[in-house]
């Protein structure tokens, strides 16, 4: 069944230039396996469509159950020079929540549980 | 030794909460205030200011906040690490030294001054030596914007601070020095951290880190929970309380408000980051991935486990320079057919611009209350959105051509679409853009000056 990011994970997000970084952190350590495998660097360029037009990386931190990603070209130009309302990326964090992911019946059981 | 070493957080950027500094000293046991106030950009209007007035170029309010707090940091012991100095960390000092004395502490405190970051006379002897500061995020020389750089500043590490605290200052003071350096040095100081104990220099690193944007640890932009976030309005800073081994525990000052749990300190761990296997700092390499957090009580998250790696052989440079001008303005358009009325008035302000022959390097338009944020994720607004305001902003070289701009918004109001308002700030400011040049430099290149003076 599908459910929005928001129900699994919370995030922060900040800028490098003109390069957006969003941390997404599981809501339970049990959700992290969930976001390794659903929430791919693939996912998330295609959910930011028309938002980021460079690559989207991702990094894994198991010991924090997050996940980092790195979203180039994205700030129209970062910094000082952006249009912007938001040239430090920090509503990204909320952006990626609404995101929506495959999981298991037996995974949202464990959500609604 | 200190068994425990307690540093405090004061200010997240420079215009934070004003009264934060006072209530770390006053409001319990601290041993260091920690005040980072350099924002990346922030060298080039210090560096503007000291143009106009020889003692200016600082964090003017510095000045005032010392003399709020240096009575009870002497009679308590603490003191003060700063990278208030900007582009005149020795104005800045004498500003201090002047203040210390008008108080009667003429002699018996000593502040420290870190120079040697401003690189700025140097650059023309650099690039001609083939160094060539190329852009981090572009990969351009810098020759490309030479003849419009306002300011260039090496980040200066924790070393600088460390010989200034073991030298007696009680205050130090720097100019482009990291963030993180400002907590990791107290701690090298007090433990005795060799230069090479990556493990420990990391997680003083990681601790500064986790305080550098003040309150951004304990309550405020946290989004887990953030309804039972308790008394935001009386937020604590945060304290970072670190052992001889590396160990720390995140914590706040009792009866504040705010709130020190795992899911914040984790949202403000993940904060700006790039690659977790390596956050580079003058000082070493640390792992983000080897952090570990628990409890330890209420408001007491305990970090352990923490590894580091060798420094590298570089500084990062940060370069400001003129990059044209820019202005943003908006309207309100009211219910019914806001958003209709907003981007109708969109298509008739950009004709205009067109027909006056005005070019620029990026026309932006919002609809804050349906795409600001989110642009297209945020779906179609309902057909019965009570408001919406239109938000263009223009940039290019051409200072004339953003001026033009600025006297077409008002006239949008009585040859536009209709129900519209939200003027009363008068036409938009044209503003000169400074951007941001990332950099790297041999470390070899730099040498870091240290000097204790006497108040």
């Amino acid at each position: 069944m599908k459910v929005k990011l928001t129900e699994l994970a919370h995030a922060r997000s900040g800028d490098k230039g003109d390069t957006a970084n969003v941390g997404l952190i599981a809501l339970k350590d049990e959700f992290y396996p969930i976001l390794v495998r659903t929430v791919t660097a693939d996912r998330v360029k295609q959910h930011f469509t028309g938002i980021v037009h460079g690559e989207v990386e991702r990094f894994e931190l198991p010991n924090l159950g997050a996940l980092n990603f790195l979203l180039h070209e994205s700030l129209g130009g970062g910094g000082t020079l952006s249009l912007m309302t938001d040239a430090q990326g920090k509503t990204f964090s909320t952006a990626l929540l609404r995101m929506e992911i495959e999981i298991t019946e037996e995974e949202a059981a464990d959500l609604r549980g | 030794m200190k068994e425990k070493v307690r540093i405090a957080a004061g200010q997240g950027f420079w215009g934070d909460l004003l009264d934060a500094p006072v209530r770390q000293v006053e409001g319990g046991p601290i041993d260091y205030l920690m005040l980072d106030y350099l924002a990346e950009v922030t060298m080039s209007i210090m560096q503007k200011q000291k143009a106009r007035d020889p003692n200016a170029g600082y964090a003017k309010d510095f000045v005032p906040l010392v003399r709020r707090i240096l009575p009870t940091c002497v009679e308590r012991a603490i003191k003060v690490t700063a990278n208030a100095g900007g582009v005149n960390v020795r104005g800045c000092a004498n500003a201090v030294i002047e203040v210390a004395r008008e108080l009667g502490f003429g002699g018996k405190v000593r502040i420290g001054i870190v120079t040697g970051d401003d690189i700025m006379s140097r650059l023309d002897e650099l690039l001609s030596r083939g160094i060539e500061l190329r852009n981090m995020d572009t990969g351009e020389p810098l020759s490309t914007v030479r003849d419009k750089i306002q300011s260039a500043n090496a980040y200066l590490g924790a070393w600088p601070i460390v010989e200034a605290l073991n030298q007696g200052a009680q205050i130090v003071i720097t100019g482009r020095a990291t963030d993180t350096g400002l907590t990791l040095a107290p701690l090298i100081h007090e433990f005795g951290w060799a230069n090479n104990d990556w493990n420990r220099l990391a997680s003083g690193t990681i601790a500064g880190h986790i305080i550098e944007c003040g309150a951004q640890a304990s309550g405020g932009n946290c989004q887990y929970e953030w309804r039972s976030i308790p008394n935001l309005a009386d937020v604590g800073f945060p304290i970072v309380e670190a052992s001889p081994d590396g160990t720390f525990v995140v914590t706040k000052h009792e009866r504040t408000g705010g709130w020190i749990i795992i899911p914040g300190i984790k949202e403000q761990l993940v904060y700006e980051m790039g690659d977790p296997h390596e956050y580079i700092t003058p000082d070493c390499v640390a792992d983000f991935t080897t952090i570990h957090l628990e409890y330890e009580g209420r408001d007491r998250v305990r970090v352990f486990g923490i590894e580091g790696r060798p420094a590298t052989e570089f500084l990062k440079v940060s370069i400001s320079y003129s990059a044209g001008f820019k202005a943003v303005g908006t309207l309100v358009y009211a219910w019914p057919d806001a958003y209709d009325k907003a981007q109708a008035a969109d298509r008739i302000l950009r004709s205009r611009l067109n027909r006056l022959g005005l070019q620029f390097e990026q026309v932006l338009t919002e609809f804050v209350g349906v795409n600001a944020t989110h642009g297209p994720l945020a779906g179609r607004p309902s057909a019965d959105i009570p408001e919406v305001q239109l938000r263009v902003g223009v940039r290019g070289q051409d200072r004339s051509a953003v001026e033009r701009f600025t006297k077409e918004i008002a006239p949008l109001i009585l040859t536009g679409p209709p129900a519209v308002t939200g003027f009363a700030g008068g036409r938009p400011k044209v503003e000169e853009i400074v951007a941001y040049w990332p950099a790297l430099i041999p470390k070899e290149e730099i040498t870091p000056a240290v000097e204790v003076l006497e108040a």
